[in-house]
């Protein structure tokens, strides 16, 4: 019997030739990382513990400028706790300059290779499975124990394997498979499990669309996502890093728990409607609800090609009477991507506003946290009760493209409808 | 060790948002995170707890975003133990992490009342209600010795001492 990736990477982690699934066994940990929210417990629980040192202040990453600049003294004064303790342990892998979000500047740092173990403090860990590699979401405390030991205890949690076939039509994007797969499997159908994505469709993506269905692992309960690393992801990897790696795949015989055909060709745009992921419906079952906000970014969706997408629909055009439209790119190296293609001027034309680098109003922290009669639009990951700030408002998730169309028309409405 | 109070229900798929909101993100304070602990699900929950009272779930608990403050609010109101019929695996860690058991038992959550006197035994493993008892699964090894270190920050701490010698 072959083994998959996830139990290739926990061996080749743990020191043993081969790990059986639902074993439990201490793994060492290749990069440790945690942010601005989780970072300043992680600080205090290795404090506490009287821990001195950290295990290899090289392997740790902190992106603590996710939610910047700061909303309030307290949340500058936390940071401002995180930043002192790297210098004490000299991590120089601190990011808290406006830097933007984790899930998409730590891949385009070159940090995250195929075949590598990383513990985040944070829940989209999974995104790195788009490169080959295991990211795994802890909690603060775990995470200290990591800064102390390099390492943690897992389960080698059983695989499924989610197959896209066919081609997809216009206006599909990857978040609409991972919103067709969310509908399939559910918020908990891949529980503890890791969800290995493959297939025709996928292969046809570029990596930044894949990460958009690594990123949503964890609205389905994965303990990680994965794919098999191919040409595109060396390629990718080319242009930012020199570190060897070692990519590992599932064997063709691998035990895998089950396998998910979803036939991309007979998929159209879709949006999970309010208040669960899972909750997706064709943009045609919801056309004509009256939209308030429209935000496309954060971690899912914030990275080039989606401000791209989202301006196929709206260049030349105007914002509803009625809709804000927020724009949020994860990082500030996309912002001064998006800012050279000459995009952030688009956006601006249109009528949007652009919010510095980061999560945006993803969190209902800041930068767009919506009231109780507010309909948001959002290409992001989570629309639970009150995400975004009041409970009563109404959010929709959905790709770029029926973002866009949104705050065009000022109701969801299809892309296909409204494109010039 | 057992552990005995009144029963506080939610449902299936409670999240972390749900749980503690954004807002109190900013704060460890425990008191603080208490106030905002189910703040839009259940406003004024906290002051309804009694110490040592129990939390009933239904699956999938604590669902969505790695935030420890979810735990840590829960067991800032007084609740000793949660009970649920799953948990999300991150919510599961971190509350084992930070001293807070976390049980799966769906047959208690079948049989249990709202206010109900409900009683866990871990030694036995298991949960009483109304005349009615399930048993519940024993921890793994590696999850007994963090619970029984009273956390991982205790756990940590010994193994700290041990590696200086």
């Amino acid at each position: 019997m072959g083994l998959t990736a996830t139990q290739k990477i926990v061996a080749s982690h743990s020191g043993r030739e081969h790990v059986a699934v639902g074993e439990t066994v201490t793994v060492k940990v290749d990069l440790a990382m945690s942010n601005d929210m989780t970072s300043p417990l992680a600080v205090k629980q290795f404090r506490s513990a009287g821990a001195r040192k950290v295990f290899d202040a090289t392997k740790i990453c902190i992106v603590a400028g996710r939610h910047m600049p700061f909303r309030d003294e307290a949340f500058g004064k936390s940071v401002d706790g995180v930043r002192e303790w790297c210098s004490e342990h000299g991590i120089a892998n601190f990011y808290a300059d406006m830097e933007g979000m984790d899930h998409a500047l730590v891949p385009d740092l070159g940090f995250i290779r195929p075949g590598m173990l990383i513990c985040n403090a944070d829940s989209h860990a999974c995104t790195y499975g788009a490169l080959g590699a295991w990211g795994l979401a802890m909690g603060s405390t775990d995470m200290a124990y990591i800064y102390a030991f390099g390492e943690t205890w897992v389960r080698v949690p059983e695989t499924i394997r989610v197959r896209y076939v066919g081609r997809p039509a216009k206006y599909v994007t990857s978040k609409d498979y991972v919103l067709a797969t969310e509908r399939a499997l559910t918020v908990d159908g891949a529980r503890y499990k890791t969800l290995e994505f493959c297939g025709p469709a996928l292969d046809d993506l570029s990596v930044d669309e894949r990460f958009t269905i690594a990123n949503m692992g964890i609205e389905m309960g994965a303990k990680s996502s994965f794919m098999a690393p191919d040409r595109k992801v060396a390629d990718y990897l080319a242009s930012r890093t020199d570190v060897p790696y070692e990519a590992v795949w599932s064997d063709e015989d691998a035990e895998f728990e089950r396998t998910l055909d979803i036939d991309i060709g007979e998929l159209g745009p879709v949006l999970a409607k309010p208040h669960s992921p899972d909750n997706v419906v064709p943009v045609d079952e919801v056309k004509g609800v009256r939209v308030t906000q429209v935000c496309i970014g954060t971690c899912t969706n914030g990275r080039l090609i989606d401000l791209q997408q989202a301006l196929e629909i709206m260049r030349g055009r105007k914002v509803a009477k009625g809709v804000r439209l927020i724009v949020t790119p994860a990082t500030a190296i996309i912002m001064r991507q998006a800012e050279e293609l000459g995009l952030i001027d688009e956006f601006r034309a249109i009528g949007a506003q652009i919010n510095p680098p980061g999560c945006g109003p993803c969190t209902g922290w800041h930068q767009g946290v919506l009231g109780d009669d507010d309909i948001c639009v959002a290409t992001h990951n989570r629309n639970f009760p009150g995400r975004m700030g009041s409970p009563k408002a109404q959010i929709y998730l959905s790709s770029p493209y029926v973002a866009a169309a949104a705050a065009i028309a000022g109701v969801i409405t299809s892309p296909e409808a409204i494109a010039p | 060790m057992i552990m005995k109070g009144r029963a506080h229900i939610v449902g299936d798929h409670v999240d972390t948002d749900q749980i503690i909101p954004s807002r109190y993100l900013g704060t460890l304070d425990p008191a603080k995170l208490a106030e905002g602990c189910f703040f839009n699900l259940l406003p004024g929950f906290a002051t309804r707890v009694r110490r040592g009272d129990i939390l009933l779930a239904g699956e999938n608990m604590g669902c969505g975003s790695s935030r420890e403050h979810a735990p840590i609010a829960i067991k800032s109101t007084g609740i000793s133990c949660v009970v649920a019929r799953g948990f999300s695996r991150i919510f599961y860690r971190s509350a084992i992490n930070i001293g807070l058991p976390v049980v799966i038992c769906p047959e208690a959550i079948d049989f249990t009342a709202a206010g109900a006197e409900i009683s866990v035994d871990f030694d036995r493993g298991v949960v009483e209600s109304a005349g009615r008892a399930a048993e519940f699964a024993p921890f793994s090894p590696s999850i007994l010795e963090i619970l029984s270190a009273g956390g991982l920050v205790p756990f940590m701490s010994r193994r700290l001492a041990q590696e200086e010698i």
